[in-house]
């Protein structure tokens, strides 16, 4: 197990790298001049010499795999470098603003994973009805629906006409922290929670349902119903047991589409989260947050697909690691 | 034609039967661009009766409907499927209701294939939830396990830990610690070994000790010979002849219908020769006799007259010429 483990972080190790690398390329050849992003609105008072001397301070005339050395030394102390925006440690902002996505996206993962579960099962167990036939044309749809289109849907609807809801923010604008009550923060979080659950509740039903037909029609069900088994228990000492667990691995695994659903849901609802600043370090030129929060979300995925090898292996008695190879 | 000598088989006096299946059939809606069309009938003038204590084989090519006949029995058909004739149960109708009540507990499966274990079950648990005596269980399914030869940790196992022949083994267990007055077996011996071929058929044997009943589903004629009593012949979805093991005999001279003859005929040992032709698909209909496009000895009145079983020789068949 342990070995397993190690062997896990060190291909996060190698993933890391080769991510950062990566990113530091396209960026280094993208045509965001960081003097002049830092600088902003102001760059005209600013003198070409002294545009020379910040160029000098930050080591932009060092060779590109210098510069990279660099950067990735100072990483590795932990130093994501200052935001340009936000004019705050890219760490402080990366942790503020994940704090906000995480009730985001882990309601929407919750809700998402039971209600697609659910789904998944009664469609399943209705093959071929007229049910099964309504959840699956949902899910095809839904499948198939952008989250941010949908949230635009949703805000028209809900917030717009029926009013019920705030159009954005995470809490009412103008208040300070200390005021804001928790009904507030939840009816803040509503529609963006419902978007992500709507979009992510597809690929999970769908998958339930394909795997509750196999194992319905599989031998061993057969002959479980000739034991005399029937009904609930049938389904819940056999059914059951084998289709959560790929159910739930993969649910852990999606939390890369959970992380992109995400980004643009919050663009849409001005919520602000991890999504929403890495597209405003993403148009804002903001080098070093796009970089942090790049790499964050690379051990954000990293993670959930983690969880799901785990719980393969902890959970399912076909999965025994064995020592001797691989 | 002899017709003077058959005795019809309903009119025989028979010692009391744990299974009787008469007249049965079953059929499939077939559609077709969503309109009710047809029925495919795969199972037709089915007949069988299984005395306490005896194995009957019901021997057929794969594809013949056997194994739906065992879900028939058990009430495990799917929802569309439809049956018609009759089945008592120890005298009394077989109804849906009551295989609901008894699968398992009276009438109990050893299927085919080793993946009829839950992969997600220790071998132990599933074995015991077939054991009525709930108490007592652990103790059953031990000793059950050890009757047949298997090792002391199974029980922790699960499925995929187990040797082809361990899960094999495990699949009769659950037989034997059923209380089941019947059992029915479909093919528990696919293609195995010799070796392992006469282990499970020694085991299986075990079972029908206490006078218990066992319908022995198999493609395997030199298998149901090894074990069982009687062998019922399965062909185009119908039983066109039951047997005693002892018919088969030197050149089939006391089989009484030309396909079982031609089956014996047809094993290495004895000619090795293969009737040709193929066995009808489901939902081919005969107006004569269902056998009649391969049988050697068919006349015009066999294409359209059905034979109706009759008693000959002390065995049942359903061809117009069959002889004592």
């Amino acid at each position: 197990m342990i070995t397993f483990i190690l062997k896990k972080l060190g291909k996060l190790a190698a993933l890391l790298a080769a991510i950062s690398i990566l990113s530091f390329i396209l960026i280094s050849y993208s045509p965001v001049d960081p003097v002049r992003s830092y600088i902003g609105a102001e760059i005209s008072r600013i003198s070409p010499e002294q545009q020379k001397n910040i160029e000098q301070y930050w080591g932009l005339n060092q060779s590109k795999p210098q510069q990279f050395l660099q950067w990735a030394k100072a990483l590795t102390q932990g130093n994501l470098g200052t935001s340009l925006i936000y004019r705050e440690p890219v760490s402080e902002i990366i942790i503020d603003r994940f704090s906000a996505s995480i009730a985001l996206m882990g309601l929407a993962w919750l809700f998402s994973g039971v209600f697609g579960f659910l789904l998944g099962i009664l469609a399943g167990m209705n093959e071929g009805s007229l049910l099964d036939r309504l959840i699956k044309s949902y899910c095809f749809i839904l499948a198939s629906t952008p989250s941010f289109w949908l949230g635009l849907l949703l805000l028209m609807f809900f917030a717009s006409w029926l009013g019920w809801f705030p159009v954005g923010l995470a809490s009412p604008a103008g208040s300070l922290t200390g005021e804001v009550s928790f009904a507030d923060k939840i009816n803040h979080l509503f529609l963006p929670v419902l978007t992500l659950s709507i979009v992510g509740v597809a690929g999970v039903a769908l998958h339930t349902r394909e795997k509750l037909i196999e194992v319905l029609n599989s031998e061993f069900i057969r002959f479980a119903r000739a034991k005399g088994e029937s009904g609930i228990k049938l389904f819940w000492r056999h059914g059951l047991r084998n289709i959560s667990l790929p159910a739930i691995s993969l649910h852990f695994a999606s939390f890369g589409e959970l992380f992109g659903g995400a980004v643009l849901t919050e663009q849409v609802f001005s919520y602000p989260g991890l999504g929403q600043a890495v597209v405003k370090a993403g148009l804002g030129g903001d080098v070093p947050l796009l970089l942090g929060i790049t790499l964050f979300s690379v051990i954000f995925i990293f993670v959930g697909n983690f969880i799901a090898d785990l719980l393969y292996v902890v959970i399912d008695p076909r999965m025994q690691i064995k020592p001797s190879h691989d | 034609m002899e017709k003077l000598k058959k005795i019809p088989f309903s009119e025989t006096k028979e010692m009391k039967s744990l299974l009787e299946v008469k007249d049965f059939s079953l059929s499939f809606p077939q559609y077709k661009k969503g309109f009710r069309e047809s029925y495919i009938e795969v199972i037709k003038d089915f007949e069988l009766t299984i005395h306490p204590g005896e194995i009957v084989a019901v021997v057929g090519s794969s594809g013949s409907g056997k194994s739906l006949l065992a879900d028939s029995l058990l009430g495990i058909l799917p929802e569309n499927a439809e049956i018609k004739g009759k089945i008592y149960f120890e005298g009394v109708a077989l109804t849906a209701k009551r295989q609901q009540q008894i699968r398992g507990k009276e009438i109990s499966l050893i299927p085919q294939s080793v993946m009829a274990l839950d992969p997600l079950m220790k071998t132990g648990q599933q074995v015991q939830s077939s054991i009525q005596n709930k108490k007592e269980k652990k103790r059953i399914q031990k000793e059950a396990f050890q009757k047949l030869g298997l090792p002391k940790d199974t029980h922790k196992k699960y499925p995929f830990e187990l040797s082809g022949g361990m899960a094999r083994r495990v699949l009769i267990a659950t037989a034997m610690v059923s209380e089941a007055k019947l059992i029915i077996a479909d093919e528990p011996t696919p293609g195995l070994d010799e070796q392992a071929l006469e282990e499970t058929l020694t085991h299986i044997k075990q079972l029908s000790e206490n006078d218990r009943g066992m319908m022995f589903i198999t493609h395997d004629i030199h298998a149901a010979l090894k074990i069982a009593d009687r062998i019922a012949v399965f062909y185009g979805g119908e039983t066109v002849e039951i047997a005693n093991n002892e018919d088969f005999l030197g050149k089939g001279e006391n089989l009484r219908h030309p396909y079982t003859k031609a089956l014996w005929r047809a094993l290495p040992e004895n000619d090795f020769k293969a009737l040709k032709g193929n066995q009808p698909e489901a939902g081919e209909v005969f107006p004569g006799c269902v056998f009649e496009p391969r049988c050697p000895i068919a006349t015009d009145f066999c294409k359209k007259n059905k034979p109706k079983s009759a008693m000959v020789n002390n065995g049942i068949v359903r061809c117009f010429y069959a002889e004592s």
